[in-house]
């Protein structure tokens, strides 16, 4: 997993509600064997019409829009478990989600591959939205060992929370399976004392 | 202090607790499918890790699987290859595979519990959202990313952190024509489609413990579609009557000895939920949606919702725009082309019973294709012992060969665009059954009275 470093950079809106992951990447396209290469089919029959062209009025297709933030409406991510949706998304170049809230599984499958679901409060999220709305190019830093989200233009610091553990995690490159792997010892322990085995 | 169910079988499976409250996880059977394995194999090979312990595993093929000539090589080359793959990996770590001609093969949250590999108290995780089916039998159960899958595989734990707990009681009885996905498409559009993130839910009342064992499927599947990372049922005599006898089930003293034990899975009086919510078994009717998330759901005779608060009027815009509806507008009377009965939600053998029983003898409309996956090999097995393949053929519905279909079609089984399907799957986003489709979920019986009158119709005035 890369490291997680301040990132400076512009954001793609999104201002819809439930975006789930049949959206962020179609199921027809989770028939490759490897992680790579999701970016390109990201929000496919949003961003493409049927016959491969590519569609003027959304936001992936729009020059303005331009960063390593992807901000979006409430629930991002909900649906299927698949982790190619975050695959997908790092893939095409983001760094960060800013949501309202995240579903549960996509936000695991976030922050094991170096991906930041970064959680605001609705208020917040509405407002960041009609500041990108009213300038594209409006400027954001995510300093995640500050744990803030930073609008430099106005010199706004917006706190955000994060668990302890998935943050050095994120700022280290680590991922679970490291850890887990380490707890051989307490893991063979356990499974010499339990109650009821199956 | 008093436990819930969920408690109990969380705390049995704590290795250790870590600073900043994430416990190292134990799980007992880990399912794995052809779709969200691959990269988890090549993640243990990369790091030149063992399988932890193969026994733990079991794999089948389902999502991208076809459903007619199983029998013959896939002809979708990169299905064939993904399908190839996950045999070639459960052969190389000792993994027992349930795969394509198989006798015991098909949907990976069907054969579980037919086969007795789910159990009460077990902790179950698999590479699909819809692993809370397996909640049905007083398990904790729920679904992993492959990241996940990899550390199954390499430790046969997960690093965790305790969700909040959420009870859910339906009480009474339900009324005629009412099913469990009648009950769980009500209770999720109570709460909308994110209204249980973050909880792991519990379901209870005498609605809930009067539903079979593949009603209470039924019902613990869809919790992920409000939000919940997983749902479950209290285990009881119901439970147990199921298991005995099943391939995995414990045997003899064993069997003795489980019963037990599981007689301990239970709620305690008292005990504290962090969110409790009652519903009334009598409210609930026949149920449909209409919208792009399970949580726009209606009673199949009432309408869809003429306005929403401002905040989600650009979303239920959208929503509505694709489906090809309008606010306020009834759905009796629609024109159906498609109806699909299938999936790890409504696929099972008491599912394909209700459907026949309601057919016999009629025939479905003339526009409708009409199309029956069974969830296993062992469920299209019965269904032929039982005569219902001749029902439904002449009904003129096709019963086809096991797998995940048209739920997400994957595999050759799709929707084509505008098009209208009733499904008594579990998703209706956008695309879900194949680019531009428009899926209306619904329960068996609404699937099948849809496909003989050709459109939207009210049940209640087609049961005898």
């Amino acid at each position: 997993m890369e490291k997680f470093e301040i990132i400076r950079t512009g954001a793609v809106p999104m201002p819809i509600e439930n975006i789930d992951t049949d959206q962020i990447i179609p199921a027809r396209f989770l028939k490759a064997t490897s992680r790579e290469g999701f970016g390109e089919n990201l929000f496919r029959d949003w961003r493409y019409d049927s016959k491969g062209e590519p569609k003027q009025d959304f936001v992936l297709n729009n020059s303005r829009y331009r960063g390593q933030v992807l901000l979006a409406g409430k629930n991002f991510g909900c649906g299927s478990s698949r982790e190619h949706a975050a695959w997908a998304i790092y893939d095409a170049g983001f760094r960060v989600v800013v949501s309202s809230y995240f579903a549960d599984i996509f936000r695991g499958n976030a922050l094991n591959n170096g991906l930041l679901p970064l959680q605001v409060t609705d208020e917040v999220l509405q407002r960041l939205f009609a500041l990108v709305a009213a300038d594209p190019q409006t400027e954001f830093v995510v300093n995640l060992p500050e744990q803030e989200l930073c609008l430099p233009a106005s010199g706004e610091r917006i706190p955000f929370e994060i668990d302890p553990y998935k943050k050095e995690c994120l700022i280290k490159g680590y991922d679970d399976i490291d850890f887990l792997v380490s707890q051989k010892e307490a893991i063979t322990a356990y499974e010499s004392t339990r109650a009821w085995t199956y | 202090m008093k436990k819930t169910l969920f408690d109990k079988i969380w705390e049995a499976h704590v290795v250790r607790s870590i600073a900043g409250g994430l416990d190292v996880f134990y799980i007992d059977r880990h399912l794995i499918h052809e779709v969200t394995s691959p990269q988890a194999f090549d993640e243990l090979e990369a790091r030149n890790l063992p399988l932890y312990n193969p026994a733990q595993i079991v794999a089948t093929a389902d999502h991208n699987v076809p459903t007619r000539n199983q029998h013959l090589p896939i002809q979708d080359q990169l299905s064939r290859f993904q399908v190839d793959k996950l045999t070639s990996n459960c052969e190389k770590y000792g993994v027992e595979l349930f795969g394509l001609g198989h006798p015991n093969q098909g949907i990976v949250h069907v054969i579980g519990p037919e086969l007795g590999i789910t159990q009460p108290g077990m902790t179950i995780v698999c590479g699909d959202s819809h692993t809370s089916t397996h909640g049905a039998f007083g398990a904790i159960a729920f679904g992993i990313g492959t990241s996940q899958v990899a550390q199954v595989m390499a430790t046969q734990c997960l690093l965790l952190s305790r969700p909040r707990k959420m009870r859910i009681s339906v009480e009474g009885e339900l009324r005629k024509g009412v099913t469990a996905k009648d009950l769980i498409l009500y209770v999720i559009a109570k709460l909308g489609t994110g209204g249980a993130t973050g909880y792991f839910v519990e379901y209870a009342g005498s609605a809930i413990r009067s539903l079979s064992m593949e009603g209470r499927m039924t019902v613990c599947n869809m919790s992920i579609e409000m939000g919940a990372r997983g749902g479950m049922i209290a285990p009881d005599e119901t439970t147990y009557t199921y298991l005995k006898g099943r391939p995995h089930a414990p045997q003899g003293e064993r069997w003795e000895q489980a019963l037990a034990y599981w007689s301990t899975l239970y709620t305690e009086e008292g005990a504290e939920f962090d969110a409790e919510l009652h519903f009334d078994a009598a409210d609930i009717a026949p149920m449909i949606t209409y919208g792009t998330n399970p949580g726009m759901g209606i009673a199949i005779n009432s309408t869809i919702p003429a306005s929403v608060p401002a905040s989600e009027a650009a979303s239920f815009d959208k929503s509505l725009q694709y489906m090809g509806f309008v606010p306020g507008e009834s759905l009796l009377g629609k024109e159906v082309n498609y109806v699909f009965i299938g999936s790890c939600t409504n696929s099972r053998i008491e599912d394909l019973r209700q459907v026949a029983e309601y057919v016999k003898g009629k025939q479905k409309a003339g526009h409708v294709e009409a199309i029956i996956v069974p969830g296993s090999k062992q469920v299209e097995l019965q269904a032929r012992q039982e005569g219902l393949d001749r029902l439904l053929a002449d009904a003129g519905f096709e019963l086809r060969e096991p797998g995940c279909s048209a739920c997400l079609a994957m595999n050759e089984d799709k929707i084509p665009a505008g098009a209208y399907c009733v499904s008594t799957s579990n998703r209706n986003f956008e695309g879900r059954q194949g680019p531009g489709s428009r899926t209306l979920l619904a329960s068996p019986l609404v699937a099948a009275i849809t496909a003989v009158e050709g459109k939207i119709v009210d049940i209640t005035q087609y049961l005898n």
